[in-house]
């Protein structure tokens, strides 16, 4: 199949993403890259458990001063719901309906903001509220290592979504760029797995103790 | 399976078949997302009430994090669909390696 033909509703396959070769090949390869980041976010994991509540001194705060439960909560609810508005996006791609997919696109990038802006927040809270920076204590380091690096991940995730959006803006969908949208959004599932492992591990069981 | 070609001559039978399947595969995505939501309150309700002991809600609440991401890989991801033995093996492997990292750090690494 030429990947920049011209599809209807009945002549799009059902499976867009894997149609052609290279999109067969984008969809393995993207998951052998998965693969290493789970060694990659558990190492950091690793990390945090290892050092959580290692400070230099009485003074400095802990696991169980740091954390809220409404921040959490509302940054959580936010990333759980953009990725099922991705899904939604993935539905219309597979019904051959662009406009749709690129509402349901918009509204996950809306959602990966407000995501971010918490984090940023948050962030800036510690820092000046709590004197908890980066280099303050092994604490510290690993925990914005980790957290840092998933906000990271998710700031790379709207700017794969934005420049895909850019690009394709006028183009429609075809062979060509219907797995690239299905690959970021897969990028974007995997991104929600760590935050469910990080809202568990470092926010709720350290305000556990 | 949603993404399989049907062998009908006339493509439109095809499409409106297709339309179905897809319609009832997002209906069954929205029925994760909701226990996903359900799980996600759990655990903050167990550790924003009071009174559970500690011994009681870690193990609760990772439980409850598995479960969510399994509902993810294979709902979300796809992984349910056939076709993804290799992907698995990545993801396996690298959840493996991992998880003994985990391990290692958490129970014999001297800091």
């Amino acid at each position: 199949m030429q990947t920049d033909e011209k599809f209807t509703d009945a002549t799009w396959p059902a499976a867009p993403e894997k149609a052609t070769l290279e999109g067969k090949n984008k969809y393995l390869g993207f998951w052998l890259f998965l693969g290493g980041e789970t060694v990659l976010f558990a190492s950091l994991f690793a990390t945090y458990l290892a050092l959580k509540d290692k400070v230099p001194n009485g003074e400095a705060a802990l696991a169980k001063d740091l954390f809220e439960l409404p921040l959490t909560f509302v940054a959580t609810m936010l990333l759980l719901t953009s990725s099922l508005t991705s899904v939604y996006a993935v539905y219309h791609m597979k019904n051959n309906h662009f406009k749709q997919m690129q509402a349901w696109f918009v509204i996950t990038i809306a959602l990966g903001f407000g995501f971010l802006g918490l984090e940023i927040y948050e962030f800036n809270h510690y820092v000046h509220e709590y004197h908890h920076t980066f280099t303050s204590s092994a604490f510290g380091s690993a925990f914005y290592t980790l957290v840092g690096f998933h906000g990271g991940h998710v700031a790379f995730g709207l700017m794969w979504f934005i420049s895909l959006m850019v690009r394709n803006a006028r183009r429609g969908l075809n062979l060509y760029n219907a797995p690239k949208f299905y690959i970021a959004s897969l990028y974007w599932h995997f991104i929600d797995v760590v935050w469910v492992f990080i809202f568990t591990v470092v926010y709720l069981m350290g305000m556990v103790g | 399976m949603a993404n399989e070609q049907s062998n009908s001559a006339n493509p439109n039978v095809d499409l409106k078949y297709r339309r179905k399947k897809n319609a009832e595969e997002m209906k069954h995505q929205v029925i994760t997302f909701v226990l996903m939501i359900f799980f996600t309150l759990l655990s903050f309700a167990a550790v924003g009430i009071e009174g559970f002991s500690h011994w009681f809600i870690k193990p609760v609440i990772l439980l409850l994090a598995v479960i969510q991401v399994i509902f993810q890989l294979y709902y979300f991801m796809h992984m349910k669909h056939k076709g993804h033995g290799t992907i698995a093996l990545f993801l396996f492997s690298g959840l493996a390696v991992g998880l003994i990292t985990v391990l290692v750090f958490t129970t014999i690494v001297w800091l």
